[in-house]
């Protein structure tokens, strides 16, 4: 048993029983976010850096030709991948990506991928021989909690600012002839239960503490992705409460991106 | 999914296999199917075809895994490699992990851990046949393998799925529903505590579609509840 965490953990339960939160926000305040975009200049199509108060995250594209799926001929491919790098947490190991780094990767992924945040059908270079693959890959830097919400808003500000190579000659030239083909801005929303009290953008501190986890992306008007975490559970109008939240929330943070 | 179906998959107010929209498959659940598990559950849910079996609580290893406070429930959701029709590659692939994970997550919930210190539960759940719905019907047998090797309990968990196709809100798809549909909502649900836990959606839903197929789902899971219980008693009942 860890005495520090579950020290935090009752104190940080005891103080959501009290309406309050560990760092005085309000439980439907979102900490403190800045984006820069384009921090990997010369070797990325598209990046962005971004802290969610102390949580850092850095997301790069690469756009490389290759072959489409057999059921998508006529679509590109996107894929994304999450590593959880050692020198963002005392509990992050080196080695393959665990269970943690896949959901973090496929929660981002269903997002993008379910709104269809990226127009596939227009990244075909020659159909069912060539088309364009766009890979997303996040680099958790420092983590302070909610890396879900942190890694979408990485990865949808960097595929916002990516550019398209040229394929000329069988080659790819990576010179740019455009932007990538981008619909909408799907943005993902995580809460945390704890107690009997539900706050969104958990700090690291809440996580210990929380007995789930439930994460809603969506593009404003349409929901594209939930996942639910944790060994807790939610009751069905929790449920309906954080969904109507994220909803709401979503043009705020639709703002910060640019 | 977010495929688009060249042909329609309602036809006159009725599914491609003549379900109603709020209508499960046919379920069979049968408790107690294997000899050496301490406890084991064999599922038939449409065309899937599941088998869970649960081993311990036992010894855990690698020892640094084990936890003084509590056992550890290890959750291992596995597809066969001729379970689809491309064959599926052995062994544990991003998906499979993933699916694991959230299993464990909602079984954590009913199981007392905490009775059995030291020691490690596990559970795993082989997808034979493949048919759309794998991971509803994973849940809901390991819930009842886990009731069958005697471990004790808060209460079973039961899951389902409601999905939309052709803008349509139906429960439980199947393969070409799940393929060419437009969204699809699995859950883990409680009946008697009214709790969820396990939730995962993707696709595109309204709030109003969204709350519809929470319903369908939970309405669901509520009938597989009654044929888990209904498995577990037709084994001990003598």
């Amino acid at each position: 048993m860890n005495i520090d965490r579950e020290l935090k953990r009752h104190f940080v339960g005891r103080l959501i029983e009290n309406g309050r939160r560990i760092d005085g926000r309000g439980f439907d305040d979102i900490r403190e976010t800045s984006i820069e975009t384009n921090v990997i200049d010369t070797k990325a199509e598209g990046s962005a850096r971004v802290k969610l108060g102390n949580t850092d995250v850095l997301c790069g594209i690469k756009v490389l030709a290759g072959t489409p799926y057999p059921d998508r001929p006529e679509s590109g491919v996107m894929m994304t991948g999450a590593e959880l790098v050692p020198i963002a947490s005392p509990n992050f190991e080196m080695g393959r990506p665990g269970e943690d780094a896949i959901e973090l990767a496929r929660v981002v992924d269903r997002s993008i991928r379910e709104s269809q945040m990226i127009d596939l059908d227009k990244l075909v270079i020659e159909p069912k021989e060539k088309v364009w693959m766009v890979s997303i890959d996040l680099h958790v830097l420092n983590h302070d909690g909610n890396l879900l919400d942190a890694c979408n808003l990485a990865a949808i500000s960097a595929l916002n600012t990516t550019w398209m190579p040229k394929f000329e000659e069988e080659q790819v030239v990576r010179e740019k002839s455009g932007d990538l083909p981008i619909n909408k801005l799907p943005i993902s929303f995580t809460f945390a239960k704890i107690g009997s009290g539900i706050v969104l953008d958990p700090i690291l501190d809440e996580e210990f503490a929380m007995d789930a986890r439930f994460t809603v992306g969506t593009s404003g008007k349409e929901l594209h992705a939930m996942q639910k975490g944790g060994s807790g559970a939610f009751k069905p109008d929790e449920i309906s409460g954080m969904v109507d939240k994220a909803m709401a929330k979503y043009k705020d943070v639709k703002k910060l991106i640019k | 999914m977010g495929g688009k179906s060249e042909t329609p998959l309602i036809v006159k107010g009725k599914r491609l296999d003549g379900r109603k929209f709020d209508e499960l498959r046919p379920i069979k659940i049968e408790a107690g199917t294997l000899n050496r598990a301490d406890g084991s559950c064999y599922l038939e849910w449409g065309n899937n075809k599941v088998l869970a079996a649960v081993y311990g609580p036992r010894e855990l290893h690698p020892k640094h895994r084990q936890d003084n406070t509590r056992a550890v429930l290890r959750c291992r959701y596995n597809m066969a490699p001729f379970s689809v029709s491309d064959r599926k590659r052995p062994g544990p692939d991003r998906r499979s992990t993933e699916i694991s994970k959230v299993i464990r997550e909602a079984l954590e919930r009913v199981v007392f851990l905490n009775y059995f210190p030291t020691s490690g539960i596990d559970l795993f759940m082989e997808i034979l046949q493949a048919d759309a719905g794998t991971r509803c019907a994973a849940l809901t047998a390991g819930a009842v393998a886990l009731a069958d090797a005697g471990i004790p309990m808060r209460n079973l968990v039961a899951s389902c799925a409601a999905g939309k196709v052709d803008d349509t809100i139906v429960l439980d798809l199947m393969q070409d529903e799940d393929n060419f549909g437009q969204g699809d909502m699995p859950l883990g649900y409680i009946p008697p505590k009214d709790e969820i836990v396990l939730l995962q959606m993707d696709g595109d839903f309204t709030k109003e579609e969204f709350e519809k197929a929470k319903g369908y789902a939970i309405e669901g899971c509520k009938k597989v509840y009654e044929l888990q219980k209904a498995a577990l008693k037709s084994k001990y009942k003598g």
